[in-house]
């Protein structure tokens, strides 16, 4: 039905139903997000905005002090993405090959899989952070127990371990999504074709090289960008476990714990730097937009059509 | 043979051994929930036979927490109030309706989805700030709704666009209006769509603790995992309490995935499985 057959009630009507949500995102989405835009052009003065600044505060980021905790988060951000995706991926397949090879029980598999995604990253992180209590922890105790008492260390004190270990509880918490994105890739592909393989006289190491993973690829395109966009707004976790400064030292600084502290000051200062904050911002909504935008179109190649 | 077994073994060993490191950390948060604090030293992994009920009750009674437990309910709640009605609402019209502007309407609600709220944190602190609605959990909860929309919206007009068109000319043949279309004839037949954006918001919304900490202020508007941060400093070393904190945030949502976990399945994943 057109609007034009509509008489002026039903006109009203339509609007009446699409005005509330196009209202909210409008108000709370889209106008926020463009001004975020425009503060990076300007001076700032804590929350009172000054005079144009043109391109300054995206100088500022590149120069003394901001620069070198600049791109030492980014380097953080950077081998997240790597490890996360190496690790996530790796073990989300393996996880969803082996539901998959289920018959029975899966369910039960299934479910006990997923459940740390529905934890709370505030309640994972403090969970984690006694369990690697360096003396009294469990974690410890057992490295203790086992006679290994050398590698008994303050994983979340130290500069060398911090980050890696961070890595490892967003590994428990997350790696149940893409082994059930992968599963119900799994279950989307034609038996027909495993069958004929098969028959064919196909291992089943074969089956999966040579057919499963080619029509995993859609799976694996939406997992890449997500896992892209995740590790560059990385926040929750580090910020639970090493607070607004990336504790120990910085070696759990990020791009969004740094965006952070310049909005809305750190734990040491309460001054903010809302106009170098703003620059970051689109700094790191250009690397989220470009890497997804750029990664969709190369991965979307790759995938055939079943 | 033989290759084909051990591989199948080889399998199973992995759910297993996933299992096992998915759950000993639960039962490690549940068992010490109900531990008395000096009794980790010597084991941490010990059972807790006589099981210290108090250490909850110490939670409780520590004002704030329930008060933390009250706010993160009246915030979800209202939250998937706004998101249920305006996504019923826009996705009935822009699944149904053909008119000049659906697309463009459609394509500017999506556009919402690509942005991330934290980035624009700045400017919505300023404007809620403007708007009266700083430390408060209307304004918490017209953001959350904000960010929750674009995806709920594009979800529920694929279910709405998925029925039959049938069922509107027969409805509108039988006089009905269009409100009563929508109320008595197509909401019914929408509830799944309904039950997938509920649980795509809710999670994120009640396990959420940033936007919280930017917006609220006053210790008797904090939600439960923002309270979690300040309970955190205050029994660090209090093991036994601390977990029953810890326990209490966390099990609304366990005891809800295990009743309702397919859901909870493809709620959360709604995002990222086509179909």
């Amino acid at each position: 039905m057109s609007v034009s057959g509509l008489k002026r009630e039903q006109r009203k009507y339509i609007a009446f139903l699409l005005a509330p949500a196009i209202l909210v995102i409008l108000v709370f989405t889209t106008v926020p997000a463009v001004t975020t835009l425009s503060y990076a052009f300007f001076k700032w003065e804590g929350f009172q905005r000054g005079g144009f600044a043109g391109l300054a505060n995206f100088q500022r980021l590149f120069e003394y002090p901001f620069k070198d905790q600049f791109l030492m988060a980014l380097r953080h951000n950077v081998l997240v993405f790597i490890a996360i995706m190496i690790l996530q991926t790796s073990f989300g397949l393996l996880i969803a090959y082996s539901l998959f090879q289920l018959k029975r029980g899966q369910r039960f598999f299934r479910t006990v899989t997923f459940l740390p995604v529905i934890f709370s990253l505030v309640v994972v992180g403090y969970m984690w952070q006694v369990m690697l209590d360096p003396y009294y922890g469990p974690i410890n105790m057992i490295i203790n127990d086992l006679g290994f008492e050398s590698f008994a260390k303050p994983w979340l004190g130290s500069t060398s371990t911090a980050l890696p270990t961070l890595v490892f509880i967003n590994l428990w918490r997350w790696v149940g999504f893409p082994a059930i994105i992968f599963l119900a890739g799994l279950n989307a592909i034609n038996q027909e074709y495993l069958e004929a393989a098969r028959i064919d006289g196909a291992t089943e190491g074969q089956i999966f090289r040579k057919i499963m993973f080619p029509l995993l690829a859609p799976s694996m395109t939406i997992i890449t960008i997500l896992t892209f966009i995740g590790a560059f707004e990385w926040f929750d976790l580090p910020f639970v476990l090493g607070g607004s400064n990336g504790n120990p030292a910085g070696a759990t600084d990020t791009l969004a714990l740094m965006f952070y502290r310049l909005s809305f000051g750190s734990v040491d200062s309460n001054a903010n730097e809302v106009g170098v904050g703003s620059a970051l911002g689109v700094f790191i909504f250009v690397i989220v937009g470009l890497g997804a935008a750029v990664g969709q179109h190369l991965l979307r190649k790759r995938e055939v059509e079943q | 043979m033989i290759a084909v077994l051990t591989s199948k073994l080889f399998f199973r060993a992995v759910l297993v051994i996933n299992a096992i490191l998915v759950l000993l950390p639960v039962f490690f948060l549940f068992n010490s929930a109900l531990r008395e604090t000096n009794s980790f030293a010597s084991n941490p992994f010990a059972l807790a036979r006589d099981p210290h009920w108090e250490n909850f009750q110490q939670v409780w009674s520590d004002g704030e927490f329930a008060s933390y437990l009250k706010n993160s309910i009246i915030v979800t709640g209202g939250s998937l109030v706004v998101i249920l009605i305006c996504a019923l609402g826009a996705g009935f019209i822009l699944g149904r309706y053909n008119f000049k502007g659906n697309a463009i309407i459609f394509g500017f609600i999506l556009t919402g989805m690509l942005i991330p709220a934290k980035l624009a944190i700045l400017p919505l602190f300023i404007q809620l700030k403007w708007m009266n609605l700083l430390d408060s959990h209307i304004g918490l909860i017209l953001v959350y709704a904000s960010g929750a929309l674009p995806a709920a919206v594009f979800i529920m007009s694929g279910f709405f666009r998925s029925l039959p068109s049938d069922l509107d000319n027969a409805a509108r043949i039988d006089g009905a209006s269009e409100f009563q279309l929508l109320t008595r004839v197509l909401a019914p037949l929408v509830r799944p769509g309904m039950a997938i954006v509920a649980i795509y918001s809710a999670i994120p919304i009640w396990n959420d603790f940033f936007l919280p900490l930017v917006f609220l202020q006053s210790p008797e508007n904090k939600t439960i995992m923002q309270g979690l941060t300040v309970f955190f400093g205050q029994y660090a070393s209090q093991w036994g309490v601390l977990f029953a904190g810890l326990t209490m945030a966390a099990l609304p949502l366990i005891v809800l995935y295990l009743v309702l976990s397919e859901q909870f399945i493809k709620g959360l994943t709604a995002g990222a499985v086509k179909g």
